[in-house]
């Protein structure tokens, strides 16, 4: 119980800070807007809806990276991770809660982005699968996103190491977003998903104590 | 590990893989008879198949390794779980490039995204690749040696998850499938050679990795000497 009341503070500390300093959604959904007025000019003319869905997982991805970015940023700049691992809080607690926390901004911005890209593209395309998979796959971003954040923001390269580390292991997840809007059996799909972030949000959570200590 | 082993063990490991690898060879080329359906191309599958296999070996070992180093606390874990990656890596580049010519010997093209297994070694690449860029730009010490651990378990789990992912992504077209859930759909003298190529490739991974290792050990241990002198 102690513990679900320290991940609830974690992620109202972070919620807090964004609706105080606003500079990670607004970035989010200026960025997500614009990639997908890029996507209408970089379509041609006679290209198929599907291939419009498949930029908007891209345009998804990228802008998650952009949030996931950030998410560390006031932690290693301020000292404070020091602080929170020291806290007597179980470690994985503070995974949880970044995880709620850029949950919520991703669900914030897809629920500008995906109206948007009814309104820009084919609209019938985002029908209740194309939707179920966004938040499934929402749930896989936000876990494997956020370990490997705190590992990218321990590095000096950090907002360049992210994508690296972060692309290849999202893979799946495009796989199985792409197929639940744009085949005709969905559920395969929407299983997978579901699958994949079962899988990694328990190994997330039983690793990131390592990550953030030595 | 006994005082003979720890000294010669490479040296022995090096002699069985070059009298396997050899052998193997020549048993292919030599004795086991044309496949019916490829002809002569078919021979790569003894270099290609068992090189992918010792790839997988790798970054397993790699990931046991990481695990003892996450349950263990020792630091000597850490460089060998990272020398087992480095060697998953070289034979990975190795089948994508077996696997690219065997593809275009097939069908003409250098790659295709119906290949599932190149597609999975492509993907195995980038991330262990990114493996590498986290070690390279994050501070020698114990918070490397468990990024870099935690990592590469990440990568055992994200093998068969991404393979999952290329099959409902994919269409099927796997050149006659040579080992499905029947077993292996070989003759046994096809099998037996496979085997033998087999045994070697992995002989020959980890006659590589033990000397790659003791070369680290002693940068290490020159290093520190280095600065105990400075």
């Amino acid at each position: 119980m102690s513990y679900l009341v320290d991940v609830a503070t974690l992620a109202r500390k972070d919620l807090r800070l964004e609706l105080r300093a606003r500079d990670t959604v607004p970035a989010m959904l200026l960025f997500v807007v614009s990639a997908l007025v890029i996507f209408h000019f970089a379509l041609p003319e006679e290209s198929s809806g599907p291939a419009a869905v498949g930029l908007l997982w891209i345009a998804i991805l990228f802008t998650a990276l952009l949030g996931l970015g950030r998410a560390f940023m006031a932690e290693r700049e301020q000292g404070l991770l020091d602080g929170l691992v020291l806290a007597p809080c179980d470690r994985s607690a503070i995974w949880l809660g970044k995880t709620l926390s850029t949950l919520v901004f991703l669900l914030l911005v897809e629920a500008i982005a995906l109206p948007a890209f009814a309104l820009f593209f084919d609209g019938s395309r985002i029908g209740p699968a194309a939707i179920a998979g966004v938040l499934l796959a929402d749930l896989g971003i936000a876990t494997v996103g956020t370990l490997l954040a705190a590992m990218a923001s321990a590095s000096r390269a950090r907002e360049l190491l992210l994508p690296l580390l972060f692309l290849p292991v999202v893979i799946p997840l495009l796989v199985g977003g792409v197929g639940a809007a744009v085949e005709p059996d969905p559920a395969r799909y929407l299983g997978f998903l579901g699958l994949y972030d079962l899988i990694f949000a328990i190994l997330s959570w039983a690793s990131f104590e390592y990550v953030v200590t030595e | 590990m006994s005082t003979w082993s720890r000294n010669n063990g490479a040296l022995a490991l090096s002699a069985a893989a070059t009298c396997l690898l050899v052998g193997g060879t020549a048993l292919a080329f030599l004795w086991v008879p044309q496949d019916a359906d490829q002809g002569f191309s078919q021979k790569i599958f003894y270099l290609h198949v068992p090189v992918a296999l010792t790839a997988y070996a790798c970054f397993a070992w790699g990931a046991w390794k990481a695990w003892r180093l996450l349950s263990r606390r020792q630091d000597r874990y850490d460089l060998e779980s990272y020398t087992a990656v480095h060697m998953g890596i070289i034979f990975g580049v190795l089948t994508l490039v077996t696997g690219s010519i065997w593809a275009k010997i097939s069908w003409g093209v250098w790659w295709t995204w119906s290949e599932r297994q190149l597609v999975l070694f492509l993907i195995l690449f980038l991330f262990y690749s990114a493996y590498f860029m986290l070690r390279y730009s994050v501070a020698p010490g114990p918070a490397r040696a468990n990024m870099s651990a935690v990592y590469a378990l990440f990568g055992v789990v994200l093998i068969p998850v991404s393979f999952l992912a290329i099959r409902l992504a994919g269409t099927l077209l796997h050149p006659n499938p040579v080992i499905n859930r029947d077993g292996p759909q070989m003759s046994a003298s096809m099998f037996g050679v496979f085997c033998v190529c087999l045994a070697g490739m992995l002989a020959l991974a980890a006659a590589l990795y033990r000397t790659e290792l003791t070369g680290k050990r002693l940068d290490a241990r020159l290093r520190e000497l280095r600065e105990l002198l400075a």
